[in-house]
């Protein structure tokens, strides 16, 4: 144990790399957990999901054509895709969820086959299924993300969390309850238009963390661990972040220290985080 | 400041409906500041419908619903017959209320000490301060209309909308919310009100029975009983034909 502990410190002190991946990793899963409670209650956690097969798709298109900022790709694809999906649940020729789906496997095919045919022709990569494997579970190790990725990260989660608390009043009358927000003159539409502006953001910047595939579990796992215990908007909210950021803490640092992939080992300690939260409510509401 | 007949509310031929089926057709008639307007009519008459559309939440097949005397959206208060709230929403009952201080703030992120208390106020006039910290979910119905109703006077500074707003409270809690209504009245706040209540014509000055697709009735309340549209004979709802 305390050989761990050691190790762990020696980590951070010797290499400030180490606190950097620290300090973004958790305001990546800060931002992702305010944004969860808002999917969650509007039956969007798929949203994120496919989202993030959006955003693996434009990444393929970046990495194929060799952009060197792909953020620059990804970034305006996916909040497009994020924006045309929240739309399409008002008046939509295809149905909310299979629209989704739709988009999310096109998307996953379509940057699969682009990786594939650039992969070959290409200086692209001489090792594609590591590649495709870093894109949908996330780089292996916190300290493969590139110090751009890093200040990248930073900035957008920063602006995440600013735009968050600073509409948390109306984000919450518009979660509670759409038609009273708009009859009352909340600007609902252009609410919905930030939120998935917002969300494609999340997305894009925590895919550096944990991969595509995996991105869904930062969203929704803070939530719903939160709504196990708590019964206010404000209080979920404040638990979700205290557990996203205790569990990403840990999580980074169980992966430096055993040397597993870092996403997986996240959400690994997040599903145990839901169970501890499940037991603590069930007690709670028993007594 | 009160000016009494000033139209707050023009609707113009209105024609309203789903999916080319017309629930009502060609309805013209005014709300003006101050007013207390009942909407009677029966079941699938079209009310509810006509309040959405007057909210501008749904818009007309045709017609037109304009505002006039300087009201927007952000002096409204509306109580939904069916609230699209989630089921399983984590928010507190204090948190509720307050959501209806909301539209009338400009881009100020949190509530100031007269917002909290204006929400406290309306909280107290409902019966319902108590339970300010409790979860909306876990409440009874007639809990549960009472903060929507509550949230509704937040948000209506100068009119407010209800869509039956007496569905579920008990027979106390219905007189004082009735008293509570003349009151805001009174006090030049406009009130339209959905009901199938005859206790609420009392409190009103105008009335608007809607009825195959048309007013069967609009007017003041005075002229509505010789109408002949309106008082049921007996027993069962709001006779009509
Ligand atoms: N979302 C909808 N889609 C399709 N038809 C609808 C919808 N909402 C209402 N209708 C139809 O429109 C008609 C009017 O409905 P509305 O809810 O306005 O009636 P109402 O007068 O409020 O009735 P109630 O007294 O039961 O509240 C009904 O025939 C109903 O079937
Ligand atoms: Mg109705």
């Amino acid at each position: 144990m305390t050989d761990v502990l050691g190790q762990i410190g020696y980590y951070l002190t010797e290499f400030t790399f180490v606190r950097y991946a620290m300090v973004v990793g958790i305001l990546i899963a800060l931002c992702s957990s305010l944004l969860g409670v808002t999917l969650v209650l509007k039956r969007l956690s798929f949203i994120g999901d496919g989202l993030s097969h959006v955003a693996f798709g434009a990444t393929a298109i970046a990495a194929a054509i060799n952009l060197s900022g792909n953020m620059l790709i990804v970034l305006p694809i996916t909040v497009l895709s994020a924006v045309l999906l929240l739309r399409s649940k008002q008046g939509a020729v295809i149905k909310g969820d299979a629209a989704l789906a739709m988009i999310s496997v096109s998307s996953l095919a379509i940057g699969y086959l682009i990786m594939n045919v650039f992969s070959k022709s290409s200086s692209f990569s001489s090792n594609l299924s590591a590649d495709v494997c870093t894109t949908l579970f996330g780089s292996t190790s916190i300290l493969t993300l590139s110090e751009s990725d890093v200040i990248v990260c930073a900035a957008m989660s920063v602006a995440v969390i600013a735009v968050f608390l600073f509409s948390y009043h109306r984000i919450f009358s518009l979660t509670f309850d759409e038609d009273f927000a708009a009859a009352t003159g909340g600007r609902v539409k252009a609410y919905n238009l930030l939120l998935a502006a917002v969300i494609a953001v999340v997305i894009v910047v925590a895919m550096n963390l944990v991969g595509a595939l995996l991105i869904s579990a930062l969203v929704i796992f803070p939530a719903l661990s939160a709504m196990r215990v708590f019964r206010s908007f404000k209080s979920v909210t404040i638990c979700s972040v205290a557990v996203s950021a205790i569990c990403t803490t840990v999580g980074i640092l169980a992966s430096i220290v055993v040397g597993t992939p870092v996403g997986s080992t996240i959400v690994a300690v997040y599903i145990v985080g839901f169970g501890m939260l499940s037991a603590a409510g069930s007690i709670l509401r028993r007594s | 400041m009160k000016r009494i007949g000033v139209p707050l509310v023009a609707c113009r031929d209105l024609t309203l409906g789903y999916e080319g089926r017309t629930v009502v057709e060609g309805l013209s008639f005014t709300v003006g500041e101050g007013d207390r307007l009942i909407v009677f009519g029966e079941n699938g008459s079209g009310k509810s419908t006509l309040m959405k559309a007057m909210l501008r939440l749904t818009a007309p097949l045709s017609g037109t619903v304009e505002y006039g005397g300087g009201l927007s959206n952000k002096d409204i208060g509306y109580l939904p017959q069916q609230t699209s709230a989630q089921k399983d929403f984590p928010a507190s009952v204090r948190e509720v209320v307050r959501s209806g201080l909301l539209g009338r703030r400009g881009l100020r992120p949190y509530y100031d000490k007269a917002e909290r208390r204006a929400a406290d106020d309306a909280m107290d006039r409902f019966g319902i301060r108590a339970l300010s910290a409790r979860c909306y979910r876990e409440l009874s119905g007639g809990q549960q209309q009472r903060v929507l109703l509550a949230r509704a006077m937040c948000a209506g500074r100068r009119a407010v909308f209800l869509d039956e707003p007496t569905a579920g409270l008990d027979p106390q809690a219905t007189a004082e919310f009735y008293a509570l209504v003349k009151g805001v009245g009174d006090g030049g706040v406009t009130v339209v009100m959905v009901s199938h209540d005859m206790a609420a014509v009392g409190n009103a000055t105008h009335i608007l029975h809607i009825g195959g697709k048309s007013a069967l009735y609009d007017g003041p309340v005075d002229g509505y009983a010789e109408s002949g549209v309106g008082f049921p004979t007996a027993g069962l709802g709001v006779g009509t034909g």
